[in-house]
């Protein structure tokens, strides 16, 4: 098979991983080498494809056959997709050629599972290994791992990685026993706290004088949730993620809304969840992240699915109007981090300027909040807002989108069907 | 009133400055120009002022800021950047940078996030076509055409230098040109688009990968397009691809959603899966625990 064909098969295989990240790397550069790359600092998006996906790095699975049979994937073993596999050389050459032309920041390998995780985690290092040792190769890497792969085998994957994952696909094992029979929570986890045993040695060793510099291991995992395969609530997926960012201090929760694949299988929806829940999940995850927000206060038990109309910030908010108005020349930060509108870097704005002066809705203006969100839940020097405003039954209808707000500007058909309405939509 | 000419750069305008401070000259009565046919390698018309006096002391923040914006193309950046300066120093508020509702560095503010932005931009789209190898050093060589919209080049050329170490590289721009041969950076005044190579055989490698990492089921123009804007398009090899792209996913998206579903089917009997059933909840702790298919 020739080497495009199996490109087009293998990064089509691994289009489904949502994460693209290749930020929070090791500083390190080519100075003085004969090779290239360079980490550290913010990664960089190189390209952006229509689905409004960033395109950081290199990402194809080594084989996109696997003997694993998880219905929601493109690649599980009865799908009829076509199968194909490139050989280790196929890759390093492919990663450094894009590399040198400045497509992209790196590699992300993935694979199938073939003969054994071992065998499958084998062949994915000595990609890294080759790039690493036989070209100096020092851009980002990420590799997947198989959480039933040695020990050993996911430590030497750390050693050449920036950042290694592994996919908890779904929040509970009773979903996994439906949809990936092969794959075990408990397991998964415990790899992960392997990790990031792994990942706090390599942080904490301070360079005593004369001591030998402790193995290089990758500074970060990562992991991925399906959303909308199964039936599980936001509430169940979000205590999932704050599990995995408590208990083995993932860098990252990646949510991605199932989507329609080639070839389904009998088991899945028929039909997708709105890209808008997905977007919703994201903006939760931050909250608990940023904003010292429980998963409790997000859903409730009456409410376990986030508000697709509004972001659960100001659905907080509109659920605990005792809370405000807050004054942004007295309330303490986390208070004004809990004010819809306000992110991070503007509470921070508020707190520098307030030491100097009084603010009023003009200077706020020039922070270029968005005031028609803020302005119910704040007092400022010149405002206060009406008691009606925030008692009022109608203020979550202020905040509701119109009710026309798909962009359908670039022409789909007229005939396009309702359901296809919605695998379009959310588009924020 | 008096007018001062800038060539234009950072340096230019600090040694200015830095002399109207010392001389106690006012914002309001000073204009500033840009040297229409100024450019790094230009030498300006009067020798550069000599600094009158100790310099006076500022905020390294805003040292930063104001070399950072004097890369702007904003024709009033010098004035404003004045005028901070002399509200820092004589104007009695050196807390000023800590205010952020502050118009002038609200201004300063903005200048440097496009600067930024534009760097970034450059840093991710800027693409090297090989241009063939050295003989004598046995080093690849690589040449890349950029339009940044701002003067960026020597702010953006150091990340280019520590990444691609290992090759050589020069990136055109109509302004300036940068080089790098392994041990110097250097720079070199612009030049027109049709000095700058066109595109290189990797392009279409490329292309396919980025047609297939293209998920039609979700479309979102507008989020790709606030992160690529066209102007950037015209020197990017994937842009091309994307009209088609559009287009062509309904009807993908239609065929995935009409495929009748594959039927679920018994496990095949291996022994790799057979040990994976036997772990259950209990993970691999040492190599030999580790399942390992019979075959």
């Amino acid at each position: 098979m020739e080497l495009t064909r199996k490109l087009q098969i293998l990064a089509d295989a691994a289009k489904y991983d949502a994460s693209c990240a290749s930020s929070g790397a090791a500083r390190k550069n080519s100075a003085g080498s004969t090779g290239v790359g360079s980490t550290g600092g913010a990664g960089i998006c190189h390209s952006y494809a229509p689905d409004g996906r960033c395109i950081s790095l290199l990402k194809v699975l080594l084989t996109n056959a696997c003997l694993y049979d998880c219905h929601y994937c493109i690649n599980r073993r009865s799908s009829n997709v076509q199968r194909a596999r490139f050989t280790p050389d196929e890759v390093v050459s492919l990663t450094l050629d894009f590399y040198k032309r400045n497509y992209i920041e790196g590699l992300f390998l993935s694979s199938g599972i073939i003969q054994s995780a071992d065998h499958t985690m084998e062949l994915v290092i000595s990609v890294a290994r080759k790039l690493r040792e036989d070209f100096h190769f020092r851009g980002y890497i990420h590799l997947k791992t198989i959480p039933e792969a040695s020990p050993a085998l996911i430590e030497l994957a750390g050693r050449f990685a920036d950042r290694i994952s592994i996919n908890i696909e779904l929040p509970s094992q009773e979903s996994l026993d439906t949809l990936a029979p092969e794959k075990n929570l408990t397991r998964t986890q415990a790899a992960m706290g392997h990790i990031r045993e792994k990942i706090d040695e390599r942080r904490a060793e301070k360079p005593k004088p004369g001591a030998p510099k402790p193995p290089p291991f990758a500074t970060g995992q990562s992991t991925q949730m399906l959303v909308g395969a199964d039936a599980s609530t936001d509430a169940t997926i979000l205590h999932r993620a704050d599990h995995l960012y408590t208990g083995f201090h993932l860098r990252r929760v990646y949510y991605s809304g199932f989507s329609p694949i080639p070839d389904p299988s009998k088991l899945l929806p028929l039909k997708p969840p709105p890209l808008v829940r997905e977007h919703r999940l994201y903006q939760a995850d931050w909250l608990l992240r940023f904003y010292d927000f429980k998963v409790g206060e997000l859903t409730t038990g009456a409410e376990p699915n986030l508000d697709l109309d509004l972001d659960p910030k100001l659905a907080w908010a509109l659920r605990n109007r005792a809370t405000f108005p807050a004054d942004v020349n007295k309330v303490p930060r986390e208070t004004l981090l809990r004010v819809p509108g306000l992110g991070v870097r503007n509470v921070d704005r508020i707190l520098s300027a307030r030491r100097h002066t009084r603010l009023r809705l003009a200077d706020l203006v020039l922070l270029r909040l968005p005031m028609k969100k803020v302005m119910p839940f704040i007092i400022a020097a010149d405002h206060s807002p009406a008691r009606l405003g925030l008692d009022s039954d109608s203020l979550r209808s202020r905040f509701l989108p119109p009710p026309r707000q798909l962009e359908l500007d670039f022409g789909p058909p007229a005939s396009t069907p309702g359901d296809l309405l919605s695998v379009r939509s959310g588009e924020l | 009133m008096r007018t001062v000419t800038i060539t234009p750069d950072f340096t230019s305008w600090r040694d200015h400055a830095r002399q109207l401070l010392a001389q106690a000259v006012p914002p309001e009565e000073i204009l500033w120009t840009d040297d229409a046919h100024g450019s790094l390698f230009s030498t300006p018309d009067a020798p550069a002022p000599a600094p009158g006096g100790p310099a006076p002391r500022v905020p390294t923040a805003f040292l930063d800021l104001a070399r950072t914006a004097a890369a702007h193309t904003a024709p009033l950046r010098w004035a404003v950047l004045y005028r901070l300066l002399w509200r820092l120093t004589r104007g009695g508020q050196p807390h000023l940078l800590s205010l952020p509702t502050d118009r002038d560095v609200r201004l300063v503010h903005d200048w440097c996030r496009a600067i930024s932005r534009d760097i970034h931009k450059m840093h991710a789209f800027v693409r090297f076509r090989l241009m063939g190898t050295d003989e004598a050093t046995g080093r690849e060589q690589f040449a890349a055409w950029f339009e940044p919209e701002h003067r960026i080049l020597p702010l953006a050329a150091p990340f280019f230098e520590k990444r691609f170490a290992g090759m050589d590289w020069s990136i055109l721009t109509p302004h300036q040109c940068a080089h790098w041969d392994g041990h110097t950076l250097h720079f070199t005044p612009g030049v027109p688009r049709s000095a700058a190579p066109d595109g290189d055989a990797l392009d279409d490698l490329w292309r396919t990968y980025y047609r297939s990492i293209f998920n039609p089921a979700r479309l979102k123009v507008k989020a790709m397009q606030s992160e690529m804007p066209k102007k950037y398009w015209k020197n990017l090899p994937e842009a091309p691809l994307i009209s088609e792209l559009i287009a062509g996913s309904g009807q993908r998206v239609r065929t995935m959603l009409d495929t009748a579903p594959t039927p679920v089917r018994p496990a095949p009997k291996n022994a790799y899966l057979d040990s994976l059933r036997r772990l259950g909840d209990t993970p691999p702790t040492a190599p030999g625990e580790t399942p390992e298919a019979a075959s």
